[in-house]
């Protein structure tokens, strides 16, 4: 299995936030959380990614044969987890490219592989954001500054797909897109997906799930899944509404 | 895609220390320590130089005697005792003609610090012209350089070459009554570089001056005179280094610019000075007075520093604009860590009609550093339809870090029109988990986000000089955070 949480308990500031959360992700899987706001899928994302200040206070969560819980951001991501933020972050001055070749050579370096040359990242950067059909420009652009809703949303598709992680979490990713561009972010996943990665998708609309076709659908209700089931379980919620699922937690 | 070489330089930084902190063994003449009349014949005989300027030396320590050291600064300085310090000390080699005469201890040294005196082996089209303690190395490109008629020599050899010119210039600009480390240069100043464009020249490569403090208990006072002549052009760097040792050193120079009548001059430099260690030992006391004047019309000089060394940073590059239509620009990244303090900053005086100033400072704080920028722009009466436009920001590292700004405006008529905006920041954690979740660690994160918000000075330095910054930034913010 590649990702499995056990009994996951994440407090932030001394509140419980998640209580008891547990799910199993094998590779290949594409698995999609959806739920209300509030409910806790963000905060599941912060500690699968280990963010400072979301303190585990019981459970395990296993990545690759071993617990990370305690194991430093940036080792998690070296190590084949990559996240899509909901509220992507801007840092003035530091272009997308020199932004990725850090993060691309960050992970060389803990793989033991030498910097990728420059002909060979530039090639790379080309291919990959023709996949998301994010232009030139943009490339040459501060790390989201300036960026539309939209576009910001395709960069994270665009550095997911540089990064090539084998865990990547999806958190809302087609909230704010419009048909083209949710098109685009969905064509990114699909291409991307193959039997020995696995996609994360948390999401508020079963729209999503016609590009993304999800292996299963669990719904999240006040810090815990609360039921799962397979895609057609996603319709039944956009039927229904949430109101039945706070009942089930009872 | 258009790739830009500025961008892809933060590489692994390993090396948490300062890099330049080593000595170079070499046999040095001292002159006994201490500060009197006898001291300063002594000087100038040692460089062999003209009466004229012994006395100049002599009427700048008499005046300097009447001076007491200013505390108006934001600083907190030990007391100098300016009997205990030795005013000259070089190298014992003389100044080299040709490669082959240089001490290969001095090219080694030299080669060490990154600054290749082969001209063979440069790459890219930059003179240097290296100073070791009180004297002046080797200067390159010399023929290069008169074909154009271009004069740039170390100050001593200008002195004898070019004796006029010297005299023509000297003190123009800071007159040695300025201040009081200006009348102690003034006194003692042992070498530096002298620059002369020729009217209506352009410098076809780079010039620059490498300051190497290198001898224990010594002090450091060069000088630096760039003169650009009507319409011609120049662009200047200065970096300088020195050994890490317990003690303070003390490095009060000077600079002098002077910009003709449709003239420009660039200045740059990058300042790592030994900043003195985790725990504030020891450490370069840098009290600097670096001024230009755009005397002609439309004559033109910027100013862009780097500062990232020094125990204590205490220096206002400041431009006057005495000409019509004429252009003054500050750029300046100032860094502090650990118990670093600075107080820097511009004077912008506007005296010519239409003149036009921009300041853009970026000091960034971390450790128990304190960090000041401190400006005045004056627009005196008859100087009408001015501007200036003043940015200056902070970014605050750490909650036991300080920063400050001052900046004093005087605008003596209504057709001119001066802005400032200020703004205070830190990085923010967002930020540094969004780099992190990439797998970039966070004091490499920390560099990168500070290298963008210093964006804006860095790319107005020289490629070269770029380059080194943007790695020096990186490595001064080291253990900063965590
Ligand atoms: N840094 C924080 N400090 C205090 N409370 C927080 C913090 N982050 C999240 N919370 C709280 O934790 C709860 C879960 O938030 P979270 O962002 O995980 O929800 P979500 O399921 O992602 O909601 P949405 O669908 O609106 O994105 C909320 O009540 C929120 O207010
Ligand atoms: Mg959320």
């Amino acid at each position: 299995m590649l990702l499995n949480i056990k009994n996951l308990h994440v407090s932030i500031g001394g509140k419980e936030i998640l209580k008891g959360f547990n799910l199993g992700v094998n590779e290949g899987e594409i698995h999609a959380i959806m739920g209300p706001n509030g409910t806790g899928k963000s905060t599941w994302a912060a500690a699968v990614t280990g963010r400072e200040g979301y303190e585990i206070t019981e459970g395990e969560i296993w990545y690759k044969g071993q617990n990370i819980v305690g194991m430093p951001p940036e080792e998690r991501a070296n190590l084949g987890i990559f996240l899509s933020f909901q509220y992507p972050v801007e840092i003035p001055g530091v272009s997308m490219q020199n932004f990725m070749r850090t993060a691309v050579n960050a992970k060389r370096e803990y793989q033991g592989l030498p910097p990728m040359s420059m002909i060979d990242f530039t090639k790379m950067m080309k291919q990959k954001q023709a996949m998301v059909e994010i232009t030139e420009k943009l490339q040459n652009r501060y790390v989201n500054v300036g960026f539309s809703g939209g576009e910001k949303k395709k960069n994270e598709i665009f550095q997911m797909a540089m990064l090539e992680p084998e865990l990547s979490i999806l958190d809302e990713t087609d909230s704010g897109l419009d048909i083209d561009a949710l098109r685009i972010v969905a064509n990114g996943v699909n291409q991307l997906h193959n039997e020995h990665n696995a996609f994360v998708v948390i999401t508020h609309y079963q729209r999503l799930l016609d590009y993304i076709v999800p292996d299963f659908v669990h719904v999240m209700y006040d810090g815990r899944i609360v039921k799962s089931g397979d895609k057609k379980l996603a319709l039944e919620l956009e039927e229904k509404g949430y109101e039945w699922v706070k009942e089930l937690k009872l | 895609m258009e790739s830009n070489p500025k961008e892809n330089i933060i590489e692994e930084v390993t090396n948490k220390d300062y890099e330049f902190g080593f000595v170079t063994d070499i046999e040095t003449d001292f002159i006994p320590k201490g500060l009197n009349e006898d001291i300063i014949r002594l000087i100038s005989k040692k460089k062999e130089e003209p009466e004229w300027l012994l006395d100049f030396r002599l009427k700048a320590f008499r005046h300097w005697q009447t001076l007491k050291m200013p505390t108006w600064a934001h600083l907190t300085i030990p007391p100098i005792d300016y009997q205990d310090i030795i005013y000259y000390a070089a190298p014992k080699q003389r100044k080299a003609k040709s490669l082959d005469e240089v001490d290969p201890e001095l090219l080694a040294t030299f080669d060490k610090l990154g600054i290749s005196l082969d001209e063979q082996k440069k790459l890219s089209g930059v003179a240097v012209d290296a100073v070791m303690d009180s004297t002046s190395v080797k200067t390159t490109f010399q023929e290069t350089l008169s074909k154009h008629g271009i004069i740039f020599m170390s100050f001593s050899e200008a002195v004898k070459q070019h004796p006029d010119l010297v005299k023509k210039y000297l003190g123009k600009v800071v007159p040695y009554t300025d201040n009081f480390f200006a009348a102690l240069n003034s006194a003692v100043f042992s070498d530096g570089s002298f620059c002369y464009v020729p009217k209506g020249v352009r410098c076809p490569i780079e010039l620059s001056t490498y300051f190497r403090i290198n001898a224990a208990n010594t002090g450091q006072f060069e000088r630096t005179l760039i003169v650009a002549d009507e319409g011609a052009y120049v662009s200047y760097m200065e970096g300088c280094t020195a050994p890490q040792r317990d003690e303070n050193q003390l490095h009060a120079a000077i600079v002098e610019i002077i910009s003709e009548k449709d003239a420009e001059v660039k200045y740059s430099t990058v300042q790592n000075w030994y900043p003195g260690d985790k725990d504030g030992k020891g450490g370069i006391y840098n009290f600097v007075t670096k001024r230009g004047i755009c005397r002609g019309d439309n004559a033109k000089i910027s100013w862009t520093q780097v500062e990232t060394g020094s125990a204590i940073t205490w220096k206002y590059p400041s431009c006057i604009l005495k000409g019509d239509n004429t252009v003054a620009e500050f750029y300046s990244v100032a860094v502090t860590n650990n118990w670093q303090q600075a107080d820097t900053g511009t004077k912008m005086i506007h005296i010519g009609k239409n003149s036009r100033s921009t300041i853009i400072s970026k000091g960034i704080s971390a450790g128990h550093s304190q960090n000041g920028y401190r400006g005045l722009v004056k627009v005196v009466p008859e100087a009408t339809n001015c501007r200036n436009f003043s940015q200056c920001d902070s970014l605050l590292l750490g909650d036991q870090c300080g920063a400050h700004t001052w900046p004093y405006v005087e605008c003596g008529n209504d057709s001119s029109i001066l802005e400032h905006e200020a703004t205070t920041s830190k990085i923010s954690e967002d930020q540094l988990f969004y780099c992190n979740q990439r797998g970039i660690p966070t004091e490499k994160a920390i560099g990168l986000i500070v290298n963008g918000y210093a964006k804006d000075v860095l790319n107005k330095l020289p490629m070269e000089f770029a380059v080194e910054a943007q790695k020096l930034l990186s490595i001064t913010l080291e253990g900063s955070v965590g």
